[in-house]
Parts: structure tokens; sequence; C-alpha cells
């Protein structure tokens, strides 16, 4: 029988060098990621930063888009998170309560999930294609704000649903019965109880979604993004631009594509800022309105 | 004899297709505490939620026979269950508080009821939290947060939630379960003083505490009634092997 306290060394050493060999490697991998991430970064911020100025942000394009700012596509990207949040939010939040708390979990339901799960893998440019479709042609909303708001609200409601009922799931069943043995409703339990309590995730998961709408391209391409347009929409009838688009415009189908390069660097550089902004944005949030327990 | 207050005819319940109760026939008298006891599984705690319809919130369960609070089955179809919770109150086996402030919790039910009036609310938060025996504790800080309190008294602010409603019966399950003895002492005595007013059902798995606060204490085992008499009776002189073998100590 072995003895468990033996210090012999031939076996325990053949363990422990497989452990650090693995533990390297385990390492290597995780620095090799950070570091890939910290390449791309430091590319755009080098060749991004210097274009960066009040008047890239503030004034419109110029001169074929080689020169001036990138104004309207930020004001147009603003709008279309805006709107976008403004149809998903509402219809995601609601779903996922439905969804977690009131529909009979059974057949049904599964299906509804199912659909939600393939929803949120269906390839952006198809909603895009959908978009271009349904709400453009077939509802006559014409390429406008509108039209590119719905399509990407489309694109982020399986995530605000899915982040909705993950949410209101964590929500301790002991604090529901309490309320319900307390003579609440079941709708006032859900909304003085359960919403609150998922309030932080829920938020979360739109903040992130506000990273995403900002940042699709393909389903803006035919339902909203216009290729230059020098003013600001007046209407959500009008079409605008917007950051994605326009770098994907200025990089690679400009009229002068070697001198609106810098251009470009510094639009993937807001880009990227507003993604990361609203990032933070999510983090402190849920820390502010996390309920300890 | 008291007036019977709650009374249970031949009830049977099922988790889908198990059979958890079966045949449960009980009398609960008006302001009198009635402890369940027996081992885990049992069926006393699903009992004890089928008296407040707790169970209907579990998918898939069912209810057969007749549970008449003052005569009127509370599984009927026209029956509010809204208005019946009301009435039956309930003290969980965790501590259960909201995230919110401790005048929040006690004023939750009466809130959600409908209760506006503020001169109302406090009065009526106050005279709960005097009646669970914490008023003196957390005067001073009714508007920070319930959880910053301990467990024993977490479950005191749980007790002045359910009474701020005003009802006849209160069910507790396991309700010291989780608390340290000088908790658990104080929540004992709390129920002494409140049996005066309320009916009381609890569940607890510490036969002692069952001795000490109860009037009447039913004996379950695997889903039936075995046994229920006055307290004094089960422990001394149950009729049941089975439940003399259980408050022995020689099983469950």
């Amino acid at each position: 029988m072995e003895n468990n306290l033996s210090l012999s060394k031939g076996k325990i050493n053949s363990r422990k060098i497989a452990e650090r060999v693995i533990f390297i490697f385990l390492r290597l991998v995780a620095v090799f990621v950070l570091g890939i991430l910290g390449i791309i970064l430091y590319f755009i911020f080098s060749e991004g930063f210097s274009v960066l100025s009040i008047g890239f942000l503030t004034e419109m394009p110029k001169e074929g888009m080689t020169e001036g700012g990138i104004f309207p596509a930020i004001v147009g990207t603003g709008y279309l998170v805006f709107f976008s949040m403004l149809f998903a939010l509402p219809v995601g939040v609601c779903a996922g309560i439905y969804l977690q708390d009131y529909a009979k979990q059974g057949f049904l339901v599964k299906l509804i999930r199912l659909a939600t799960n393939n929803l949120a893998g269906v390839p952006s440019i198809v909603f895009g294609l959908f978009g271009m479709a349904f709400f453009v042609h077939f509802l006559g909303f014409g390429a406008s704000v509108l039209a590119g708001s719905l399509t990407l609200s489309l694109v982020v409601l399986p995530v605000i649903i899915r982040t909705t009922e993950e949410a209101v799931k964590t929500v301790p069943r002991e604090i529901r019965e309490a309320s319900l043995a307390l003579g609440a409703t079941k709708w006032q339990t859900t909304y003085k109880i359960v919403l609150p309590y998922a309030f932080s995730g829920i938020l979360t998961g739109s903040i992130l979604s506000v990273g995403r709408v900002a940042g699709e391209t393909a389903p803006i391409l035919f339902t909203c993004a216009a290729y230059f347009l020098p003013r600001l929409p007046n209407s959500i009838f009008n079409e605008v631009m917007a950051l994605p688009y326009h770098l994907y415009v200025i990089s690679t189908s400009g009229t002068q594509i070697e001198k609106s390069r810098p251009l470009a660097y510094g639009t993937a550089l807001v880009i990227l800022m507003i993604v990361a902004l609203t990032n933070l944005i999510a983090v402190i949030l849920r820390n502010k309105f996390k309920i300890k327990q | 004899m008291n007036k019977i207050k709650i009374e249970a005819e031949n009830v049977n319940f099922y988790y889908g297709k198990t059979k958890a109760l079966s045949g449960i026939d009980l009398k609960i008298y008006e302001k009198k505490v009635l402890a369940l006891i027996g081992p885990s599984g049992c069926g006393k705690s699903t009992f004890l939620r089928c008296l407040n319809r707790m169970n209907d919130l579990i998918d898939g369960t069912r209810v057969e026979g007749k549970i008449l609070l003052d005569g009127e089955d509370v599984y009927d179809k026209n029956v509010d269950v809204v208005k019946l919770r009301m009435r039956v109150g309930m003290v969980f086996q965790k501590s259960n508080p909201f995230p919110k402030t401790i005048f929040e919790n006690v004023a939750y039910g009466l809130r959600v009821n409908g209760t506006k009036d503020k001169k109302i609310l406090q009065e009526k938060v106050e005279q709960s939290l005097k009646q669970a025996a914490i008023w003196d504790e957390v005067k001073d800080r009714l508007h920070t947060s319930a959880l910053s309190l301990s467990g024993g008294q977490q479950q005191r602010i749980c007790i002045a939630r359910a009474l701020a409603i005003s009802p006849e019966i209160i069910l507790m399950d396991e309700p010291a379960s989780a608390l340290d003895p000088i908790s658990t002492e104080k929540i004992e005595y709390l129920i002494h003083e409140l049996k005066n007013l309320y009916t009381i059902v609890i569940v607890t798995h510490n036969m002692q505490q069952a001795a000490r606060v109860s009037d009447f204490t039913a004996f379950f085992y695997v889903g039936e009634l075995v046994e229920v008499d006055l307290t004094g009776t089960i422990f001394t002189n149950p009729t049941k092997k089975q439940t003399e073998d259980y408050i022995t100590g020689k099983f469950g």
C-alpha cells in the first residue's frame, strides 16, 4: 500500500511538470488574446488619434469626404440608437418578463425561446435584407431613420429578451412568494419587486445592445444609411449618415481612399470610444443598481 | 371548545403525478397554536402552503378535497386569492425581507392593497413592529435597508410585515430554523403573545419548540396525518406507535 505521506519524488514530479506546462500554456494563450486586442487598439489609436479634434467631431465632411468632420454620422448614429432602443426596449423587456414569469412553461414557450436564440444567431445582413423588403418597401417607409431603427431593433431584440429573462430569473423565489403572500397581485409583484430587483441586469443588457446598434453596419446598409449627406435629418423619414457605414464608405468606396484614410481611422476610433463608453456606463450602472442580498 | 377557524376535509395534494398529501382531515381552532411536525418530506409544509394557496404558484400541482376558512372553501372558483392571502398571512423559513427599507417592508402589504394615507401607514407600521417585538431595535433607522439587520431581526421584520395587513391566521414555515437560540427564543415568545389575537399554524422540525409553543400538535408521516391532539397528549401519551417513535427520536 502506498503511503500518502511519502515524499518520494518520482510520481509527484511528473505531475508537477504537467501542471507547470499546462499553466504556462494557458497563460500564453491568455496573453496572446490580450496582445491581439492591444495591437488592434494601439493601431487604431496611433493612426486615428491625430485626426481627433473638436472640428472632427462637430463639422460636416468636406472635399469629397477627404477633409472635415463626421458630425452628421455621429448624430445619425445617435438617432438610430435612440429610436431602435425606443422600439426594442419595451418590447424586449415585456417579452422577457412574460416568457419567464407569466407564460405557462411548456412547448410554446420552448419554441419561442428557440426562435429567439436562433434570431440572435442570424447574420445581420439578413436583417438588413429583411428590413429593406419589409420596412423600406412593403411598409413604404423608404430608406429612413425609421426603417433603419426598426431593423436595428430586430437585431438587438433577442439580446434584450434574453438578458431580461436571465435578470428576472435571478430574483429569488422567496421574495416573490413573500410579496404574493402579502396579498399583492402578480402584476404588483412584477413591478414592485421583480423589476427593481432585475433592473440592473436589464439595464446592462440594454446598454450592451446600444453598443451593438452603434456598431452594426449591415442592417443599415439598405435601410437608412446615406453615402454622403452633409446635413442633419429633419424627420425620421429622412436618410442619415451613420458611423459604421461612413467608415465603410471612406475606406472602400470613397472618391480618394488614400486621402481619406486618416479620417477612416479617426472614425473607427470614435466608434470604438462610443462602444467603450457605453460598456463603461453599463458597468457603473450595474453596480449602482445592484441589489445585494 | 373554541371556534373552528379552518377545517380541512379529505385533502389530497399532487405534485404532477406524485401524491404528497392523502386524505387529510384537520380542524384548526381559533386563536390557538397548531404545530405541524414530522420528518422531512412528510407533507407538513405542503399542507401549510395549501391554506393560503401558495402552492398555486407551482406548475402542475393539484388539490382535491376542501379547506374551509370560516366555512368557505378556499379552493372555490369564486375565491379571490388576494383576499384569502390578506386573511391568511405567512412567515417563511428563510427570512426574506424585500430589498427595501424597514418601513417599506412593513408597509408593503398595505400599499399593494391600496392604503395611501401616510398617517395610517405610519401608525400601522409602528404598531406592527411593536407587536413583532422589534420596534425598539429599529425605531431610529426605519428608513435604512432591512437587509442590514441580523437574521433574527429580519425574521421579526417579516413577522411585522405579515401582521401589518391584519390577518386572522398566521402560517409559519419553520420560522426559527435558521436562527440562533436567542433569536429563536424571541420568536417563540412572540408566538405566545400573538396567539391572543391570531390563529397560528407553525411547521417545525424542532420537537421541543412544538412542545413549548403549541396548543395542538399534528404529526404527519409520508403524506398522511397520523395523529392530532392537544400538544400535551401528543408528547406524553400518543395513541399511535409511529407518533411515539418519532417524538422519542426512534426515527425521523
